[in-house]
């Protein structure tokens, strides 16, 4: 793409990032992070990572930034005002000479260095072994594997520490309902959330099948369902579970266990993580979907928080 | 040893210098920022940073390496997840206050 195009966006991109973080409303702050969040994902379009800008916009601008606007507004009702107290000028002026000199050191270092494709050029010839064409996956599922194993684990893991956050006395509860607080708007996220579910749900099983050939994966798809799940919430079509459903339990390990059983049965073929010959697109493209479940409902459960007090708990609930 | 490009900038060093410039700048709000949930919304600007520097030096002249995208999707996927627990920690913080005389009242009604 032209140079004028990137520099612009770069452009761009810093302008909406200094607003961001420096503008004194929090609401504009994070309505100009989730802008610089979808600059980004156009940067990366532009860098021709397809399957990045997917994930950047999906999970970078939009979860993040609900994240923070429902961070934001249960602050609000918890009466902290999210104002930013004042900052002593020492510890400006220290911070602003500490992070030009960075900035420069970090550019000239990375002006040293010349950009390269060169792993490209090794995993191209080994993807036919695998049966799919999108290396992204490739390296994801099958080169690297052992990284994604260990993300899905971690995402799990950040889902037990949110929990983790729950009083005790709202243990095993229900999250917070995300519900909106004017009657019609929410009437509308009900009645968008009923139809736009099953979309969701069509369009993320489509993105974990085009992820093996085109841009696309579990990663994306599972945020596309857990958008689907949480508007729907919000609107009032679903109800957000209670944490000690065994089916929910069972719906955000499947993925991880299931990736981990297929890597250990690897060993049969050679190794951890190492795909039979002939098996690696049925081996990968199971892994995917099962990853995706898992990934959809974490991501909602991990937007919608800890389980919180003040929802009705059922007398039957703790015989502990 | 020459520190700049002879020849014209590439794109994957317009973009890895934005990555540069955005780390700084995300650091530089983490400090001066007194608020927790806006230090969050910098540490995620010097995550994006971070991912620009690696997706930018990446970017050869005629494909982008494989290898950083998926470091990169994986790097989202944590930083998500760092987002949410740290959201979550800074509104159980600001309950805090409250809940020592919350759980001191209703110990004795249980």
């Amino acid at each position: 793409m032209s140079g004028a195009f990137d520099l612009i966006l770069c452009l761009m991109i810093l302008g909406t990032a200094g607003i961001a973080l420096f503008v004194r409303d929090a609401l504009a702050a994070i309505a100009f992070f989730i802008a610089f969040g979808n600059l980004m994902g156009l940067a990366w379009l532009s860098l021709g990572a397809v399957n990045v800008a997917l994930a950047e916009i999906a999970i970078g601008a939009g979860v993040t930034g609900i994240l923070l606007i429902l961070a934001r507004a249960r602050l609000l009702a918890l009466g902290d005002p999210v104002h930013s107290g004042d900052t002593p000028t020492w510890l400006w002026l220290g911070a602003f000479a500490a992070c030009t000199s960075f900035s420069v050191l970090l550019a000239a270092t990375v002006l040293s260095i010349t950009p390269e494709s060169g792993l490209d050029r090794v995993v191209a010839p080994l993807m036919p072994g695998l049966g799919i064409e999108n290396r992204v996956t490739g390296v994801l599922l099958a080169f690297r594997a052992y990284d994604t194993l260990l993300e899905s684990f971690v995402l799990l893991g950040a889902l037990v520490a949110v929990w983790s956050l729950a009083p005790a006395r709202a243990w095993p509860g229900r999250p917070a309902e995300p519900r909106m607080a004017d009657g019609q708007m929410h009437q509308v996220a009900g009645a968008s959330g009923r139809v736009l579910l099953p979309v969701a749900l069509v369009m993320a099983a489509y993105l974990v099948w085009a992820g093996s050939d085109l841009p696309g994966g579990a990663f994306q798809a599972g945020t596309v369902l857990a958008g689907g799940l949480m508007l729907a919430a919000m609107g009032g079509a679903i109800g957000l579970p209670r944490s000690d459903r065994p089916l929910l339990r069972a719906a955000l390990v499947l993925g991880p266990l299931v990736f981990l059983a297929i890597g250990l049965g690897g060993i049969a073929a050679g190794g951890f993580l190492i795909y039979p010959k002939g098996l690696a697109k049925a081996l990968i493209v199971t892994i995917e979907y099962t990853l995706f479940l898992s990934i959809g409902v974490t991501l909602a459960l991990l937007v919608a928080g800890p389980p919180v007090a003040d929802s009705p708990v059922p007398d039957a609930g703790g015989n502990g | 040893m020459e520190l700049l490009a002879p020849e014209p900038v590439s794109a994957g060093h317009i973009y890895a210098v934005t990555g540069a410039i955005l780390t700084a700048l995300g650091f530089y709000a983490f400090i001066v920022r007194r608020h927790a949930l806006r230090q969050l919304l910098a540490v995620n600007v010097v995550g994006a940073g971070v991912f620009l520097i690696l997706g930018g030096l990446g970017r050869g002249p005629d494909a982008i390496d494989p290898m950083p995208q998926a470091l990169v999707i994986t790097g989202i996927v944590v930083a998500v997840a760092l987002t949410a627990f740290g959201a979550a920690m800074i509104v159980r913080l600001a309950e805090a206050p409250r809940s020592p005389d919350q759980g001191k009242a209703g110990k004795p009604d249980a």
